[in-house]
């Protein structure tokens, strides 16, 4: 059977995490590569690097990150943040990424995801969506949340989908940081309607608000990153509760 | 040992590399005929689009090539797929190495099959130490169909191949390198075929 999938997710900055861990067990705390290694050994299913660096010259730092990760981990992971084009893409996957995840540059052309879906594969792309629901509508947001658009979540994820996108990854505002659990109907009717796996994110912050959106919503894998930096919820225990759950997971 | 990663422009060769050296392995990535033919063992990834990949293949004569080879030849994904008779993806024949035709997934099963699902009826010491119902990393939309080249199997909604072989051919649908340390397993298996 097929597992549902927990992903830690990673914040990069000139090549280092941004926020600080509390993991004694690393030699260097700020290092991605160890954490990611860490994460992989404890069961993560995949891991998910955002760079949040903007500028192209540190671009370059973050594609030699990734071929130092790939070198490392045994597990697929995600790269994501700022990729515009399909050079981005194409140094990303050839230093060893697995997909990238692409994010406001496919809310202004959308063509993006028919050029990189045909180019590289659909099944390496996945279109990152940050929604906010204001005045009873889920709008899209782009650059980290911080510009509002025209788009609506759910016409925005099946437009995606239909240009090639091989998953959705959505990020409710509404929950990011809060630590009151994942946005649940919203992501019910994303996992009801796409015909694409679909990545639930923001608002986790205990081991029930992961057994609650698997079996509430249909979502096909869960992301998270303060509660596994912090070591709040740790990895083993938490999949063996959902596995207690009734839950399909990889011990 | 000589390990030649076969190059075709078809993604994941570095990840195929660096498993390798994660085991103690050093690979070649090349697609030149003559490096392939002297090698000990040989892997043919792949991550992309049937049809083309194919078509660089036919370019670079490594479809003719990749049959008649003699020594163990392992098939990872798209690869594997490659070496079945016919793949739905791009209407295209394959070099009909293994019985089994690649078809797409029917609705309403959600496209790619991506993540991590258990291997099962294990043959072959390519499976030598891996228990039964192990995970493995999956990442496609087309799948192979059960046949007498089956070596492992894994049910989304229904039955495919997870891999396969015939002679000195081995193919493995999920990802080896990516799929943690039972896929470390099943490389060094492949390595150690033979001996």
């Amino acid at each position: 059977m097929l597992t549902k999938r927990i992903i830690p997710c990673l914040d990069i900055k000139d090549g280092r995490t941004v926020k600080g861990t509390n993991f004694v067990s690393l030699k260097d705390a700020g290092s991605p590569v160890e954490l990611a290694r860490l994460y992989s050994e404890q069961g993560a299913d995949e891991l998910v690097f955002l760079d949040i660096t903007a500028t192209s010259d540190k671009r370059k730092t973050l594609v030699s990150l990734v071929e130092s990760i790939a070198r490392v981990i045994n597990i697929p992971f995600t790269v994501g943040g700022g990729i515009g084009c399909v050079e981005d893409v194409k140094a990303l996957l050839e230093a060893g990424a697995d997909k990238v995840s692409i994010n406001s540059a496919a809310v202004y052309r959308p063509e993006l995801i028919n050029e990189l879906a045909g180019k590289f594969g659909n099944q390496c792309i996945v279109l990152a969506i940050d929604a906010n629901f204001v005045n009873g509508r889920w709008k899209v947001y782009t650059h980290g949340g911080r510009k509002e658009t025209e788009k609506e979540l759910f016409s925005w994820a099946k437009e995606g989908q239909k240009r090639g996108a091989g998953e959705i990854l959505f990020t409710a505002m509404t929950r990011d940081g809060t630590k009151n659990g994942f946005e649940l109907e919203a992501n019910k009717i994303l996992a009801q309607t796409l015909r694409i796996p679909v990545i639930a994110s923001g608002g986790a912050g205990n081991m029930q608000n992961f057994s609650d959106v698997f079996l509430q919503t249909g979502v096909d894998a869960a992301l998270a990153a303060s509660v596994f930096h912090y070591k709040e919820i740790k990895l083993k225990e938490l999949k063996l509760k959902l596995k207690k759950d009734g839950i399909a997971i990889r011990i | 040992m000589k390990i030649a990663i076969i190059d075709y422009g078809a993604g994941n060769v570095k990840s195929v590399l660096f498993a390798l050296e994660r085991i103690g392995y050093k690979g070649l990535v090349t697609d030149k005929i003559s490096e392939i033919i002297t090698a000990d063992k040989i892997i043919f990834p792949g991550v992309g689009e049937a049809g083309s990949a194919m078509k660089t293949l036919r370019e670079k004569e490594l479809d003719t090539l990749i049959p008649k080879l003699k020594q163990d030849v392992l098939g990872i994904c798209l690869g594997m797929q490659l070496m079945c008779e016919y793949s739905e993806e791009g209407k295209t024949e394959g070099m009909g190495i293994f019985t089994g035709n690649a078809r797409q997934f029917p609705k309403p099963l959600k496209i790619p099959h991506v993540g991590w699902n258990q291997i099962r009826h294990l043959k072959t010491n390519l499976f030598s130490k891996i228990p039964e119902e192990s995970y493995g990393y999956f990442v496609h939309s087309f799948y192979i169909t059960l046949s007498d080249c089956t070596i492992a199997q894994t049910d989304y909604s229904f039955p495919f191949s997870a891999a396969l072989a015939k002679d000195n051919f081995y193919g493995c649908q999920f990802h080896p390198e990516k799929s943690s340390g039972i896929g470390e397993q099943v490389l060094r298996n492949f390595l150690k075929l033979g001996n």
